[in-house]
């Protein structure tokens, strides 16, 4: 070891990582989403190394799952990603009736389409617009924000909360799609697009923007799969993978919509995806409601299950396609009412793991934009 | 040929069990093969993309078991003797969620790890995917991934003891508390 200093010492070769400032963003920043932290050696305003460090949500999800019955764990998800808590929910929910070997009545799964089709606006709304905002674009943030207020409104009819929804049980869904709904979809419909098209006029051909976007982060396909990228982030890369197309649950095969890819993998592919991504749900929600509405008015909205849930001894994993990319659930049941392990693979996670490569060679400002257009939600990173 | 069949024909001797539940294929193989076998998965398998890598802690599951068994036989009061048992079956077991891109199938594969030795290859080599996955199943049961380029706790503080997430840890904690020792270099 020691003659190891020893010639460190005497190198005058070309600057080590460690002859670079240190310079400490976050976990208390502004422009840092939730508690993340990035530690960046940096030469001028470049970075020459930057490593992300993550723990500071840590709650234990997993943990508390060991110790909770099957329905009891069903609010936590809520917690991991809080712009898309339905997602997290559903996500769930299919796991636990994999494990039960289960499908719910064709009813709820359209409910639920349309509900993860709005959570995946709304989680798009937010990210497009904080990337405006953290790119020095205020505007459209605010056009967006109140389309997705619109859309809480509906969670909130439906099953009486915003942000932590908790919608649905396990076996199929409470409540039928509120009345109101009826009236407000045509009309959120035209407004949503109003918005995003408002959006689209201010940013896309913005000069500012495309400086400020276009070839920054870029990141090629084989490396993105390589670190197990998935979701928009994985198509900006141009590679055509969905896991609503390619691994169908719920009535996702019965659907036309189309599956947008960029080619670069930079931030201005990644907004432009999540931009167009919108407009496919939007379609989507248009052809489940229409099948909403052709179905009967007493058809069953809940599968029979008991009361306490047992699976049968086994470990299953199954996986949707959230806003962020693949969301997973491993449950490992041992026959009793709780889970034996559960573990939740989050979709930003394994983005956020090659972050240091991301951003590497680029300047502390894109370092921000980059942070941004992964999606980073602190809840769901560290659990 | 049927996913179960390439699989074996992929593993070949490395493939110690296999099995399935509801439509989820999980295969076995031995610890010290790792590399070897998930290559070949990669390469010949078509299993090219890796979703997760994490721990599982046993003790309770098996604890459970002889628990049941021995209830059994009170139960049916036989009195045969009981048979002998070899050695118990290792402690914690890894698990690696693989995926093919091409033909959208899934694939789990286990490794088991014994309590007094907890080295396991890393496949950092194969996957970068498994950077923090790895790290993070280090951090929660205390696998030592050999070949990891930097296995350090990623989701509890440096100076933490324990591994939370093994069975024997309880729920509450053990009242740690996290003194930030603020670097002077």
């Amino acid at each position: 070891m020691a003659k190891e200093i020893e010639t460190v010492c005497v190198t005058t070769g070309p600057a080590e990582v460690g002859d670079y400032v240190a310079l400490n963003i976050g976990p208390i920043h502004p422009a840092m989403h939730g508690t993340l932290r990035v530690i960046t050696r940096t030469d001028g305003e470049t970075i020459i190394s930057a490593e992300p460090e993550i723990g500071y949500l840590h709650r234990g999800v997993e943990k508390l799952g060991e110790n909770l019955t099957y329905r009891q764990f069903l609010p936590l998800t809520d917690r991991l990603n809080y712009c898309s808590a339905i997602c997290n929910n559903v996500a769930y929910e299919l796991a636990v009736e994999k494990a039960l070997g289960i499908e719910v009545p064709e009813k709820a799964q359209l409910l639920r389409i349309i509900m993860m089709e709005l959570a995946r606006i709304a989680d798009h709304q937010v990210l497009v617009g904080i990337l405006g905002v953290d790119l020095g674009a205020l505007t459209p943030f605010f056009y967006l924000i109140i389309q997705r207020e619109e859309i809480y409104e509906i969670f909130e009819w439906h099953h009486g909360a915003r942000l932590t929804n908790s919608m649905g049980t396990i076996g199929g869904v409470e409540a039928e799609l509120p009345d109101r709904f009826h009236e407000k979809w045509p009309k959120m419909r035209d407004s949503i697009r109003k918005a995003n098209d408002e959006t689209d006029r201010l940013l896309t051909h913005n000069r500012i923007w495309m400086d400020r976007t276009i070839g920054v982060n870029a990141f090629c396909a084989d490396d993105a799969l390589n670190w197990g990228f998935t979701g928009p982030m994985l198509r900006a890369c141009g590679v055509k993978r969905d896991l609503r197309k390619d691994e169908p649950y719920l009535m996702y095969d019965k659907f036309d919509f189309e599956v947008p890819t960029g080619k670069h993998g930079d931030v201005f592919d990644r907004y432009m995806i999540r931009m167009l991504e919108m407009e496919e749900s939007i379609k989507i929600i248009d052809q489940a409601y229409a099948m909403y509405q052709d179905m009967p008015d007493d058809a069953p909205l809940m599968k029979k299950v008991p009361k306490i849930i047992k699976p049968p001894e086994g470990q299953i994993y199954h996986a949707i396609e959230s806003p962020n990319g693949e969301l997973g659930f491993f449950i490992k049941s041992d026959g009793t009412d709780k889970p034996y392990r559960i573990k939740i693979r989050p979709p930003c996670y394994m983005v956020y793991q090659a972050f240091g490569e991301l951003v590497q060679g680029e300047m502390i400002s894109d370092l921000i934009a980059c942070l941004s257009s992964i999606n980073v939600i602190a809840g769901e990173l560290d659990r | 040929m049927s996913l179960m069949d390439r699989i074996k024909d992929c593993l070949g001797t490395d493939l110690i069990e296999i099995s399935e539940f509801r439509g989820d294929v999980c295969v076995e193989i031995p610890k010290n093969r790792v590399i070897e076998a998930m290559t070949s998965l990669k390469e010949k398998g078509g299993f090219d993309f890796l979703s997760d890598v994490f721990g599982v802690d046993n003790i309770d599951l098996y604890a459970a078991k002889a628990k049941k068994a021995k209830k059994k036989k009170k139960g049916e009061e036989e009195e045969e003797e009981p048979k002998k048992q070899g050695p118990p079956p290792p402690r914690f077991e890894v698990i690696y969620l693989l995926l093919s891109l091409k033909t959208n199938e899934r694939l789990q594969v286990r490794v088991r790890v014994p309590e007094d030795s907890m080295d396991v290859p890393s496949v950092t080599g194969i996957w970068k995917a498994a950077t923090w996955p790895e790290r993070e199943a280090f951090d929660m049961y205390g696998f030592k991934f050999k070949g990891h380029p930097n296995l350090r706790r990623l989701l509890m503080w440096d100076e933490f003891k324990d591994h939370p997430l093994r069975k024997d840890y309880p729920l509450e904690g053990k009242g740690e508390e996290r003194h930030l020792n603020y670097d002077t270099v």
